[in-house]
This record gives C-alpha cells, sequence and structure tokens, in this order.
C-alpha cells in the first residue's frame, strides 16, 4: 500500500484528506501536527475567545474518526526536515517516516512586523487553540489591551477580549479598518459599529515599540505618542509557512507554488491550504482551502483532470452584531467600473457593489450582510445582471418567503465553506430526520464555517421540515430581529449593560415602547441590578415610581407589609390625604391602601410625610403579600400565614419581575387571602406548608399548580423564592406566571427549581441576593432624585402672559 | 387683530435628559419638550386621543408614545402614526437651542385667543401612504 504522509492536521489538511478518501484510495495515511488538539475549525477560535463557544465545541474531526478512517494522527509532532531524495520526513521527535506521496499542508504563520520587543512577556499572536487559551488566561475585567491590527483577525481577537472585561484598544497602520475588505467609507461604518461596541481604535498608527522591561507595559508609535497596557497581541497578518518546501527545495515564491493540479515542483510533493501560491494567489480564507482539496485529492488518487482555476475571494468578520461581508474586487479605479452604493448612516448600513461589463465584480456589505449570498452567487456565476439592474440592492419583495429557495437548482451549494448543496440538505432531511439546523449542522456541517449561510439553511428547512419550528423564540418587536431568550445570551455574552447600546448594535438604534421597557428589564436581570440604568427607557411609572391616572395625575401606594398596618400609619395616611387634597382614598382588592389623583410634583413630599417605603404598586414588580390572620387570632388558621407572608414579602421586595407579580399566604385551606389563585402561594395545612404558583384571578382565572409541600415555613419561603427567581430569568417581558407556567410547564419549573441540583439551586438564590443587594425601595429617590427635574413642573425661564 | 411669533427661553438643556420630555406651560400653551440628544422637539402636551401627557411618554426615534394608551405622535408633524386613518394630530413648535438654554416659538396673539401654531391637518396622500404601511 502507498504511503501517504500529511503535514498539517489543520482544516485544509484534513477537509482534502476527507475528500482523499471519497476516492477509496489505496493509502496508508498518516498525518502530523504541531498541534496537540485533534483537528478543529480555526475559523471558529474567535468565538471560543468571545466566550460564544466551548473549545471542545468547535472540534472538527475527533480521534474516532481518524480511527474509524485508519489513518495514523501524530499530534504534538513537528516535522523539521524533508529529504525529496530519499522520500522521507523529519519529526522534531527524532522519527522518520517514508512516504510515496507527500502532502504539504503547513499553513501559515503570524507575521510580526518589525516592532522593538516583540519577543516580551505579555506579547502574545492568535493563531491557534494554545494562543486561545492564553489570551483567555490573561485577560480579565479592567485589563488593558492593545491589539496590534485592525484586519479580521485583530478586530475579532479585540472584541474577544473586550467580551472577557478587558479595556481593548486597536491600533492600525493604515487609514481605515479592514482595508483589504473595505473602502474608506466601509472601513469608517465599521470603526462606528467598533467603537459604539466600546473597543477603541487609533488609525494610521505604526507601532515602534512594545514598552516595559522584560513584559510589555505599552506600545510606543513612531509619531512620539504611546498607550499603556497590560499585555499586547501582534494581529498583524499572516505568512504563508513555507520553511519545509524550501527544505525540500520546491519552487517558492510567497508561498509554496502549485499549478491548476495542485502539484508543486516535485512530483510526488503536494501542497494545498494557506502555504500554497497559485497563479501569484495566496489565500487564506476557507472556501478557497476546501476547493484546492477537492482538486488535490483527484490528482493525488490518479483521477487527475479537474484544475483550480483560483477562488472569488470572500471574507465575513464574525462579530455578533457587526456585520460585515466583502468579496471580490470593489475599487472603482479601473475605467468601466460602475458603482452602486447605499448608505444609511443612522443605521449604520453600508452596502457597495461594483459591475463591470454588467456584470458583478466585488461587493461590500456592512451592517446588514442578509445579501451576501446573492452576491457571492452572482459573482462565482458571473451572469449578465442588466436585466435585475433595478434591483441590484433591492430585490422586488416577495410574499413567498420559499421562494428564494424554491428559485434554487438542487446542485446550487448553499454553504460554500463546507461544500453542501441544496440537494444535500434536502437529502439529510428525508433519509436522515432531521428537523433542526443544530441536526443539520452536525449531519452535513452546513453553516458549521463562517455561518454566512444560516439563513438559507433555516429556509430551507422550513420549507422541507414538514413540522419545521424555529428554534429561536418569537422577535420582540420590530427593533431587534431576535427573540428574548436570544436576547439575553447576547446581553449576558457579549457584555453589554445599557439598552441604548443593545438597540445601537443590534437593531435599529431607536427601540420603541416595546422593546424599551422589555430590554430595560433584561438589563436589570442580567446583570442582578449591575448595569446603566436608562430611565427614558422605562415607562412614565418607573421614572417617577407612580401609577399614571388617566387625567396625568399618580396613585400612590405605601406598602404595608402582609396587608399589617397600625394606627400610626393610618393617621400619617389620613394627614397625607388631607394635607394633599388627594382625591380618592381607596382600600382595593390587594389589601391595599390607595391614594388617587396625585400631582407629580407632591409625590417626594408624600412619601416623605408617608414615612413608608413603596409598594410597587405601578410596576411589574414585587406587591404587597396579601395575607389572611393566621394563628395569632384566628380559631382555625394552623400555619402562621401573617409572619411567613411578610417574611417572603421582605425577601423579595424592591425587585422587578417580568410582569407583576402578585402573592398570598393563607393559614388555613379556606383560602381566605386567596392564595391559590396568586402568582405564587402559600398554602398553610395541619403541619405542612404548599407552595403554589401560576395562579390567576383576572381577565383568566386559574388555579395555581402545587409547586412542592414542606413541612416548615423556612423551607417553602426557599421554595418559593426558588421559583420567583426563575421566574425572572425565564419569563419573557410582561409573561405573567400562569402564562409562563403553561409554557414552560410545571414539571420543568419543579426539575429547574426545587428539584434541580444544589449548584443550580444555589445560583438561582445567589443571583437573587445580588438583586436584592442592590436593590432600594424607590421611594428613597424623594430625597435625592435622580434627575433635578425628575419630579418637579418646569417653570418657563420667562414668563409670558397668555 | 395681529399675532406675534415670539421664541421664549424655557430652560437649561440639561434640565431635559435625553430621550426623555418635560411639560411646561408657557403662554397660555400646555408644551411637551423632548430632547433626542441631537436637537430639542416641542409638542402640545395633550394626546389626541384622550389628552394623555406626551411629556411622559417613551421616545421612539422622532415619535413619542402616549403613556395612556400608547397613540404615537411624531414629533416634528404632529400627527398619529400607528392609528391609520386618524386625522387628529397635535401643535407642534419650533424649538430650538441657543446658549444652552432651550426655546420654543410660540404664537402671542394680542386679545384673541392662540390659533393653532403650526397648523395641524393631514394631507390625504399622507393617510394613504400610513393605511397602506400598518
Amino acid at each position: 500500500m502507498n504511503k501517504l504522509v500529511v503535514v498539517g492536521n489543520g482544516m485544509a489538511g484534513v477537509a482534502c484528506v476527507e475528500q482523499i478518501l471519497k476516492h477509496a484510495p489505496k493509502f496508508a495515511i498518516t498525518v502530523f501536527g504541531d498541534e496537540t488538539h485533534v483537528n478543529y475549525n480555526r475559523i471558529l477560535l474567535s468565538s471560543v475567545l468571545a466566550g460564544e463557544k466551548a473549545a471542545d465545541e468547535i472540534v472538527l474531526n475527533g480521534l474516532d474518526w481518524y480511527e474509524q478512517n485508519q489513518i495514523r494522527i501524530r499530534l504534538g509532532v513537528r516535522i523539521t526536515d524533508i529529504d525529496p531524495a530519499a522520500k522521507c520526513v523529519v519529526g522534531d521527535d527524532g522519527s522518520i517516516t517514508a512516504f510515496d506521496k507527500l502532502l504539504l499542508a503547513t499553513g501559515s504563520v503570524p507575521l510580526i512586523p518589525p516592532i522593538e520587543g516583540t519577543k516580551k512577556e505579555g506579547v502574545y499572536v492568535f493563531r491557534n487553540l494554545d494562543d486561545t487559551r492564553k489570551l483567555l488566561g490573561r485577560a480579565g475585567k479592567g485589563v488593558k489591551a492593545i491589539v496590534i491590527g485592525g484586519g479580521l483577525l485583530g478586530l475579532e481577537a479585540a472584541r474577544g477580549l473586550q467580551v472577557q472585561g478587558c479595556d481593548v484598544t486597536v491600533v492600525h497602520l493604515m487609514d481605515t479598518l479592514m482595508e483589504r475588505q473595505l473602502d474608506l467609507k466601509g472601513g469608517g461604518y465599521l470603526k462606528s459599529k467598533m467603537e459604539c461596541l466600546g473597543v477603541k481604535v487609533l488609525l494610521e498608527r505604526n507601532t515602534a515599540a512594545i514598552l516595559g522591561s522584560g513584559r510589555a507595559e505599552g506600545v510606543t508609535f513612531k509619531d512620539g505618542s504611546s498607550v499603556e497596557a497590560d499585555f499586547v497581541v501582534i494581529a498583524a497578518g499572516i505568512r504563508p509557512n513555507v520553511e519545509l518546501g524550501r527544505k525540500a527545495s520546491l519552487h517558492v515564491n510567497r508561498g509554496i507554488v502549485v499549478n491548476d493540479f495542485m502539484e508543486t515542483s516535485h512530483p510526488d510533493i503536494f501542497a494545498v491550504g494557506e502555504c500554497v501560491e497559485h497563479n501569484g494567489s495566496c489565500y487564506g480564507l476557507l472556501a478557497p482551502l476546501l476547493e484546492q482539496g477537492k482538486i488535490l485529492a483527484a490528482t493525488i488518487t490518479g483521477n487527475k483532470g479537474p484544475r483550480y482555476q483560483g477562488t472569488v475571494s470572500a471574507a465575513k468578520l464574525k462579530i455578533m452584531g457587526v456585520d460585515v461581508f466583502s468579496a471580490g474586487d470593489f475599487t472603482e479605479e479601473t475605467p468601466g467600473t460602475d458603482v452602486v452604493r447605499y448608505e444609511d448612516a443612522a443605521l449604520g448600513i453600508y452596502k457597495k457593489l461594483t459591475l463591470r461589463d454588467g456584470k458583478l465584480t466585488g461587493t461590500i456589505l456592512v451592517g446588514d450582510t442578509s445579501d451576501s449570498h446573492r452576491y457571492m452567487e452572482w459573482l462565482r456565476a458571473q451572469e449578465d445582471l442588466t436585466p435585475l439592474r433595478r434591483q441590484l440592492l433591492f430585490p422586488d419583495s416577495s410574499e413567498d418567503a420559499g421562494l428564494d429557495v424554491a428559485e434554487m437548482p438542487d446542485n446550487k451549494v448553499v454553504c460554500g465553506c463546507i461544500g453542501v448543496s441544496k440537494g444535500a440538505i434536502i437529502e439529510a432531511i428525508h433519509k436522515k430526520g432531521v428537523n433542526t439546523l443544530s441536526q443539520l449542522k452536525e449531519c452535513t456541517r452546513a453553516s458549521t464555517g463562517c455561518g454566512s449561510c444560516t439563513e438559507h439553511c433555516q429556509q430551507l428547512l422550513k420549507a422541507v421540515v414538514p413540522e419545521f419550528q424555529e428554534e429561536s423564540g418569537r422577535v420582540l418587536c420590530k427593533c431587534l430581529p431576535y427573540g428574548e431568550e436570544k436576547l439575553r445570551d447576547i446581553v449576558r455574552g457579549q457584555r453589554i449593560f445599557s439598552v441604548q447600546q443593545v438597540l445601537d448594535i443590534y437593531g435599529n438604534g431607536l427601540g420603541c415602547e416595546i422593546c424599551k421597557p422589555a430590554l430595560s428589564y433584561m438589563m436589570d436581570v442580567v446583570w442582578c441590578g449591575d448595569h446603566d440604568e436608562d430611565r427614558s427607557a422605562r415607562y412614565i411609572n418607573d421614572r417617577v415610581h407612580a401609577n399614571i391616572q388617566k387625567d396625568g395625575t399618580f396613585s400612590v401606594v405605601p406598602r404595608m407589609r402582609g396587608g399589617v398596618t397600625s394606627a400610626k400609619e393610618l393617621r400619617r395616611i389620613a394627614d397625607v390625604a388631607e394635607k394633599y387634597n388627594v382625591p380618592m382614598v381607596k382600600v382595593t382588592g390587594s389589601q391595599r391602601v390607595d391614594l388617587l389623583g396625585v400631582k407629580k410634583a407632591d409625590l417626594p413630599k408624600i412619601w416623605a410625610d408617608l414615612g413608608m417605603p413603596s409598594g410597587q404598586a405601578y410596576t411589574k414588580g414585587v406587591r404587597m403579600v396579601k395575607t389572611c390572620v393566621g394563628t395569632d387570632f384566628c380559631r382555625f388558621g394552623v400555619q402562621d400565614s401573617t409572619k411567613a407572608g411578610i417574611e417572603l414579602e421582605r425577601r423579595l421586595e424592591h425587585l422587578f419581575t417580568p410582569a407583576k407579580v402578585k402573592m398570598g399566604a393563607v393559614g388555613c385551606p379556606r383560602n381566605c387571602a386567596e392564595a391559590t389563585v396568586k402568582d405564587i402561594g402559600l398554602v398553610g395545612q395541619e403541619g405542612t406548608w404548599q407552595v403554589v404558583v401560576g395562579g390567576a384571578a383576572g381577565k383568566k382565572v386559574r388555579k395555581a399548580d402545587l409547586l412542592i409541600t414542606v413541612e416548615s415555613t423556612e423551607e417553602a419561603l426557599q421554595a418559593a423564592t426558588l421559583f420567583f427567581q426563575y421566574y425572572r430569568e425565564n419569563a419573557n417581558f410582561l409573561e405573567r406566571t400562569y402564562d409562563f407556567i403553561e409554557r414552560v410547564g410545571i414539571e420543568k419549573a419543579r426539575r429547574e427549581t426545587v428539584y434541580a441540583p444544589l449548584a443550580v439551586q444555589q445560583g438561582l438564590r445567589e443571583r437573587l441576593r445580588k438583586s436584592k443587594r442592590l436593590a432600594q425601595d424607590a421611594w428613597l429617590e424623594g430625597d435625592e432624585p435622580r434627575h433635578p427635574t425628575q419630579f418637579v413642573q418646569i417653570e418657563a425661564l420667562e414668563k409670558v402672559l397668555p | 387683530m395681529s399675532e406675534t411669533k415670539k421664541w421664549v427661553r424655557i430652560a437649561r438643556v440639561e434640565n431635559i435628559p435625553v430621550r426623555e420630555g418635560r411639560a411646561v406651560e408657557v403662554g397660555g400653551h400646555d408644551v411637551a419638550i423632548f430632547n433626542l440628544g441631537d436637537r430639542f422637539l416641542a409638542v402640545e402636551n395633550r394626546c389626541p386621543h384622550r389628552s394623555g401627557p406626551l411629556a411622559d411618554g417613551i421616545v421612539s426615534g422622532t415619535t413619542v408614545v402616549c403613556p395612556l394608551h400608547a397613540w404615537k405622535v411624531d414629533l416634528t408633524s404632529g400627527q398619529v402614526t400607528n392609528r391609520p386613518g386618524e386625522t387628529a394630530c397635535v401643535k407642534s413648535y419650533p424649538a430650538a437651542v441657543r446658549d444652552g438654554v432651550v426655546l420654543v416659538e410660540i404664537v402671542v396673539a394680542d386679545s384673541k385667543p392662540n390659533p393653532s401654531h403650526t397648523p395641524c391637518r393631514v394631507p390625504a396622500a399622507a393617510i394613504a401612504v400610513m393605511s397602506a404601511r400598518d
């Protein structure tokens, strides 16, 4: 059997081996990799750095794959020499391996610019999984990082580090970011997006030296200025790793030179991937490498014929919320170039197409890359676009959402990275029972490369799968294209702390009365109150802590925990009602005293006079707990519900919730305080408490479900608070517990609260504790307003008589 | 019977937080002034629906959403934007910033009651567009 030795266990080498296997070759294959990891998706390293993926999630071929295909894999062995005459390779472990055919897939190495001090401790590159792990180890809250290089890799590294809490500055030599993929204008849009995320960008800075004695402390520039840093990442580009090619005396320019069949100047040595140069071009992106692999597989297995003819280069920035796509030649200088351009500065959208002779030559998309597939197809096919000239940027809107995919022929490649056609996807759906995007990824690998075909895959699933259900929930409103669950992930994962930032980066920058309050709550619950609260994004009730009435006045409900009050409190309430001419004093259905018809300007004075905390009757929050008289006086009471209710209220008061939370505690099954139709109820029985959740007695009447039965009051309180925090974290905004419980099911709610593993319970409790620590009685703002005119009626600076 | 337009100094800019509104009574007009970050806009502080205080609404771009029943009013034109076919609208007032102070321009009539400052009529074409969009 012929011996095939592959040097390089990266994406190009292994993808080529996969293609070779398809030809059922008679090879004994040995793969050498100098990294100690199995083959992984290098493109997704930035997702690992940004915490979106774990290291094991980006593995492409596990050890079992090598085993099944009888491939000998040597990890952590670097090939140091090749003897082309004796046909063997030498490893740094001293091993000598003979080959009949040799495949070089040595990839590329980081380009280190001539900067003084790059050997210092605290200077990193960002190329492989080990680099990524080092960066993750170094990153942390408030740690200052400088990334040298404002290309794809540099920006992805910068964002990843920033998500990890670092204070990041990108330093770039050129006058625009990603200058190889974008024009000045596109680079400008990208810069403002990055800055909006909180990454600082310095352009036209030529780095002279890394500062610090032995350890990086910052960088200086040729203009004499400098920036401090705790560590530095060099992401200034890559160069083909051609060392072995030279040692084997192959023809080498910038890369190892190959012909259209991927043959080098030695008949038994082949090369693929980033290390090669074809027709004067070196490629550093995935699609060309895969294409090359296919050609090479044919050549090396004796099926020589297909020729590699170069690939249209396309690049996509993989930063969540910063959509950038670029392909082909987008320069405008060549005579006869038509430029089609669209921009919307407020939304941060910039699109440009260049055409020559009616054919697309290049494109730049910033802020909206949803059409990238169409343009890529036009670039590949080189069809005459003259008939479509009016719809280049804005295709005729079609009522039929499936039309787009229906128009594709079966052999059309949907996933350009992995090379999966529409037909292959449909086959996977029918023959392998694929129903969801994640199954599709697992089964066909489609959309596991750059991810830009995800939308198309979704559309195909939607069109073909009989009972397709989208994995992400419904969107919140037109301002943001995401559901709440996804948004919570984004806010948490991307470390976003303000409503406006979510809207600026992921939405239309404006927001509306639907998403703003929802996002406000989301910030509060995700960061346990430790976020940048934006009052303008909240309802007026939450700006002035009172409930607006039909005439623009407000109502005031002081908190009387458990509905228990005193003569003194009642006297103060009565005094306030008289002093401020409160038009109506009402006892409400939930044992509350409501002062109605109060002017906004009187609110702080009334709160001060009452000397009672806010009853939160105006907000999506914790209302007073309705209780019965319990055991102190009642002849029938078997549990002290008054005390339990007051304690429950104390533990949860002042917190915000997705929708209002009404609670009740009753001392016997007679249920005088109606606990079984509350969001959370404690129902006392002889010797036990029932904790019930999801009850309703409003527009809808629903008997609460039993969460758990416990013996002690403390256990009952613990169970109730666990559910309370679970609801806070998982319900959609404005979703009452009774809708939430019907959506998730009581069994699941039990599993994830009272029956959850201890660590999960502790997590819920810890986050509740943190929220509680930062929450305070909103009415304290009466003494210290958030804003000077929060409660006052503005008087014009000059008087004008009507 | 003459009418005079007059710019009136209302408040220092910092007294109206970004993306919030504040109510002010000026020369017999109830005005809601909004800080949009890059400029200030002013409209009559009475929702055309049930007279809700627009100054207390959530700002969405250049519109405000009434806190009572979520009618959305365009702050530049005074028109209602989320009730197709709705022709009722509010007055809008020119607003400007000078030396860190927000000013609005109102009409002071010498003896007669104030006419609408910016006469507010929804052109028929606009109604058609609005219905088509929703």
